[in-house]
C-alpha cells in the first residue's frame, strides 16, 4: 500500500516537474514563463516530498518532508514576484499577444512605489471594482 | 523497506529520474537561450527545484533520509539566490 502512494506521488511530482519545464521552454515571455516554473514545479517537487514522506512512514523523517514542501510552497511565491518585479523595472517586453497590462503606468520610475491609478488619469471613483 | 525489492518503485523511480533529466536538459536550454536575465534567473530557480526533486528521489533510491538535509539546504540556498539577483536587478544593473 505504501509502495502504490509513493509511486503516485512520485510519477504526479514527475510529470508536473517535466510540464514545468517544457512550459519554461515553449512560453513567449518571462511574464508567462513564470507560471510553469513556479507553479507547477512547486507542486511538482511538494509532491516528490510527500512521496519522500509516505515511503519512510517515520516521524522525523516525515516532518523534515512536510517542513522542505511547506519552504518551497512559502518561497516560490515571493521569489517569482520579485523577478516578475525587477524585469518590469528593467523593461523586459511583454509578449506582443498580451491583452492586458494593468501595470502600465503605475509604477513611480523613481521611488519603484504602485500607484493605485495610472499617472496622469484621475484616480477611480470610489465603490467601483479594484 | 527496499525499493530495490519492490517491482513496483523499482520501475517508477527510474522513469521519474529520466524526466528529472530531460526537464533538467530543457531549464538549461532556457538558462543558455536567455534572452535577458530576468529568463534565466527563473531557469537557474526551476533547476534548483528539480535538482531538490532528485535528492528526494535518491533518497528513496538509496533509503537514506539523512539527504533531505541537503534538499532543504539547497531550496533555501535557491530561494536566498533568487532574492539576491532580483534586488540586484532593480537597483539598475545594466542587463
Amino acid at each position: 500500500m505504501t509502495e502504490i502512494f509513493t509511486a503516485i506521488f512520485l510519477l504526479a511530482g514527475g510529470a508536473l516537474i517535466l510540464l514545468a519545464a517544457v512550459g519554461i521552454v515553449r512560453m513567449p515571455d518571462l511574464y508567462t514563463r513564470m507560471q510553469p516554473a513556479t507553479k507547477a514545479a512547486t507542486l511538482g517537487v511538494g509532491s516528490i516530498l510527500m512521496g519522500v514522506a509516505v515511503f519512510f512512514g517515520d516521524l522525523s523523517v516525515t516532518t523534515r518532508a512536510l517542513a522542505a514542501a511547506a519552504f518551497v510552497v512559502l518561497t516560490a511565491p515571493v521569489a517569482a514576484h520579485m523577478i516578475a518585479r525587477a524585469g518590469y523595472f528593467v523593461g523586459v517586453p511583454l509578449w506582443p499577444g498580451s491583452v492586458a497590462n494593468e501595470l502600465r503606468g503605475r509604477y513611480d520610475p523613481v521611488t519603484h512605489e504602485c500607484l493605485s491609478h495610472a499617472a496622469g488619469e484621475p484616480p477611480e471613483e470610489k465603490g467601483g471594482h479594484a | 523497506m527496499n525499493p530495490h525489492d519492490s517491482t513496483l518503485l523499482g520501475w517508477v523511480i527510474p522513469l521519474v529520474a529520466g524526466m528529472m533529466v530531460v526537464a533538467l536538459f530543457l531549464a538549461f536550454f532556457r538558462l543558455i537561450r536567455g534572452p535577458s536575465l530576468p529568463d534565466r534567473v527563473v531557469a537557474l530557480d526551476l533547476t534548483a527545484l528539480i535538482v531538490v526533486a532528485s535528492i528526494a528521489l535518491y533518497e528513496i533510491w538509496t533509503n537514506e533520509p539523512v539527504l533531505l538535509d541537503a534538499a532543504i539546504v539547497l531550496a533555501l540556498v535557491a530561494f536566498l539566490g533568487t532574492v539576491a539577483f532580483a534586488r540586484y536587478l532593480e537597483r539598475g544593473a545594466t542587463r
